[in-house]
């Protein structure tokens, strides 16, 4: 820790509940937490995401799942996970032991899923809140992915709403291949959202020029990094725009401090940072670091005040 | 392999883990060594070396600072010196080709020891040690420490060439009997390894491969057939090597007799031979744990 760091005041909130500092992982790029303990302190973070986890194990897709891209990756896991049983016995109890906030990621392919899901994660011990991850197929409606669908996706969102913990803040993670993207976080909000995580990965494809095949075995894959950083914080940015009020957890590219800045000016009360951490598996840490430095440089002496600073 | 075999009947147990825990450290190159088709690479890497098993391997960061190619390349470790790990790079697509390309004075960043280590069979049990390729590198501290577990140690190594045989001397000088095979004939026996293998695993009592995958099979296969246990070092895609992203997995029968998809960089890359379901990589079968839920039912 520097001088300038320790000087601005980095703690934050997700909806109600405070956190100790801003910079979260991303769902689906830090599994739960464990395997990044020998290298960033996990109780320093704002919380773990967690992988999305839905009601029963999945195996998630067979390889190849993954393809590197310029300044970015190309991935279909298919949403590998213990389900919410492994969940709750394994994995929960572990970050809860070490004092680490978990802000578990919850996914289904039918409303009633999710709303199991947020029934079944009421009161856990160290549960902060609940993402929910509506870049799923819908299976009620021919597989047409909830978070492109305002209707679908407020649904899902106030059946979640109902059903969680009243303590545990509810966000509504938001996929940006949509036409609009207010409209969908307008929907959400109206259902009853605490906040918005925005971005999901953007539907991508690479072709093998040499098998003349797509390289996934899943045919198009979610594209996440660098690469995608410009369209997240304009996403932020639009919907901080249109709905001031909203907390927003911004995420999509954040590989350092000043990355996590300009999403903070756009807007975001909070960052995650994903594909980044496969890089430097510290980078939440230095993240956290960096951005402390840089809000200080610039004068502002809690990341409060930066919020939004973009637009005034 | 058979997916109906019973829990019991499998010649190996899963490889447990490492005994520490990997660190990430920016690291100066002090030697870079042309071998062959390939870049030997010694590191000044103290906490790696002194945590470092065999079996286990390394994640770079590759391209510098301002790299667009984001994701780790693993490598496995070929041996520990003084504060020293050696690797051995063949050059193949950008990651691969920048990490040859590094010089005396370089920094890398590094993350490791990664992975489970190759189980160690009881003491004076003879091993054949196979090696396909730059493979062979990562055998060349198993054999050291198996000789000192009282084991007689028998290796095998082979490639397409003789340019890309690896760790032939390194492995004289260890080794008990040193056998070379090439796919054009041009150093050794003409052949592929299985020559040499399907000789030797009759005077074996465990057998270890680290290669390309294809070879891994056979000598899984010639092993579990002789009724030999075999542990074998995957080589499967990785975008991150300490296990958070999920895409290095490979089907693989659990203890409990299920098959999982399971992490090659953390459950691996070391796994029982016998445990590898090499057929089904890249499908994924009904009796996989989870794929009901992916819509993939019983035929
Ligand atoms: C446990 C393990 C040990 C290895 N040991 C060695 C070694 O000792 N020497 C050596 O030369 N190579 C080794 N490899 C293979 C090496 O990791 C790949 O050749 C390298 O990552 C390819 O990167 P690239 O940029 O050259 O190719 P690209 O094809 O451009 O790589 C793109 C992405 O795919 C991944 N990838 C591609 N091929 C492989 C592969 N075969 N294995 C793992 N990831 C891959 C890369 O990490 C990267 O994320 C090992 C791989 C594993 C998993
Ligand atoms: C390998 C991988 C797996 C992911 N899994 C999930 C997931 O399970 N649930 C989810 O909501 N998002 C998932 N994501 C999306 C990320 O959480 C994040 O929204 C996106 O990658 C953009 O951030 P980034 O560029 O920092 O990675 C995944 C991303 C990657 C790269
Ligand atoms: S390479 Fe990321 S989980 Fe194995």
């Amino acid at each position: 820790m520097t001088v300038l760091d320790t000087a601005v005041d980095m703690t934050t909130a997700l909806g109600s509940v405070p956190l100790v500092g801003p910079v979260l992982t991303a769902s689906g790029c830090s599994a739960f937490g464990q395997e990044l303990e020998p290298f960033v302190d996990l109780t320093a973070l704002g919380a773990v995401v967690t992988k999305s986890v839905q009601l029963r194990p999945r195996s998630g897709r067979p390889t190849p799942r993954m393809a590197e891209t310029p300044s970015g990756m190309l991935n279909s896991i298919g949403l590998q996970g213990p389900g919410i049983d492994g969940l709750l016995a394994g994995e929960l109890p572990w970050l809860a032991e070490r004092g680490v906030p978990a802000f578990v990621s919850i996914a289904g392919t039918r409303v009633e899923d999710f709303a199991e899901l947020a029934t079944r994660l009421r009161g856990v011990p160290g549960v902060l809140g609940l993402e929910v991850n509506i870049s799923c197929p819908n299976v009620e409606s021919r597989g047409e992915v909830f978070a492109c669908d305002p209707l679908a996706a407020s649904d899902v969102i106030a059946a979640v709403r109902a059903a969680a913990d009243p303590a545990q803040p509810v966000y509504a993670k938001l996929s940006p291949d949509v036409t609009d993207i207010v409209s969908v976080a307008r929907a959400v909000t109206e259902a009853g959202a605490d906040g918005l995580s925005m971005i999901n990965t953007l539907l991508g494809l690479v072709i093998d020029p040499d098998t003349m095949k797509p390289v996934l075995g899943g045919v198009t894959g979610g594209l996440s990094g660098p690469a995608v950083r410009p369209v997240a914080v304009r996403c932020v940015w639009q919907v901080h725009q249109a709905l001031p009020e909203v907390p927003i957890l911004g995420m999509g590219g954040i590989r350092s401090g000043l990355d996590a800045l300009q999403f903070v000016l756009a807007g975001a009360s909070a960052v995650s940072v994903g594909t980044a951490v496969f890089h430097d598996p510290s980078a939440t840490a230095r993240v956290h670091r960096e951005l402390a430095a840089a809000l200080a440089e610039r004068g502002f002496s809690s990341l409060r005040e930066a919020v939004g600073y973009a637009h005034r | 392999m058979s997916t109906s075999r019973a829990k019991g009947s499998y010649l190996t147990q899963p490889a447990p883990k490492a005994s520490q825990p990997p660190v990430q450290r920016e690291v100066e190159v002090v030697s870079a060594r042309p071998v062959g088709a390939y870049v030997e690479l010694t590191l000044a890497a103290p906490e790696v070396a002194q945590r470092a098993q065999p079996g286990q391997f390394v994640a770079f960061a590759v391209g510098g600072p301002m790299t667009a190619n984001l994701l780790r390349r693993s490598i496995a470790i070929a041996g520990t010196g003084e504060g020293t790990v050696t690797v051995v790079v063949a050059p193949h697509g950008p990651g691969s080709t920048w990490l040859a390309e590094r010089r005396a004075g370089d920094t890398v960043d590094v993350v490791g020891p990664l992975g489970r280590p190759f189980p160690l069979p009881g003491s004076g049990t003879t091993a054949l040690l196979v090696g396909g390729g730059y493979g062979a590198a990562a055998l060349v501290g198993l054999a050291g420490l198996l000789r000192s577990h009282g084991s007689r140690v028998l290796a095998v190594t082979g490639a397409a060439d003789a340019a890309r045989l690896c760790s032939v001397e390194e492995l004289g000088a260890v080794a008990d009997r040193v056998e070379v095979t090439t796919d054009d004939g041009s150093a050794g026996r003409a052949g592929r390894v299985t020559v040499a293998v399907d000789e030797l695993i009759g005077e074996s009592g465990v057998a270890y491969a680290c290669g390309p995958m294809p070879m891994l099979r056979a000598v899984a296969d010639a092993a579990t057939a002789a009724g030999v246990p075999s542990y074998v070092a995957v080589e499967e895609s990785m975008a991150c090597g300490i296990g958070v992203c999920m895409t290095c997995v490979l089907p693989v029968v659990g203890s409990d007799g299920q098959t999982r998809f399971s992490r090659s960089c953390t459950e691996g890359p070391v796994f029982g031979g016998d445990r590898v379901r090499f057929a089904d990589v890249g499908s994924l079968p009904w009796d996989v744990v989870g794929a009901d839920a992916m819509g993939v039912v019983r035929p």
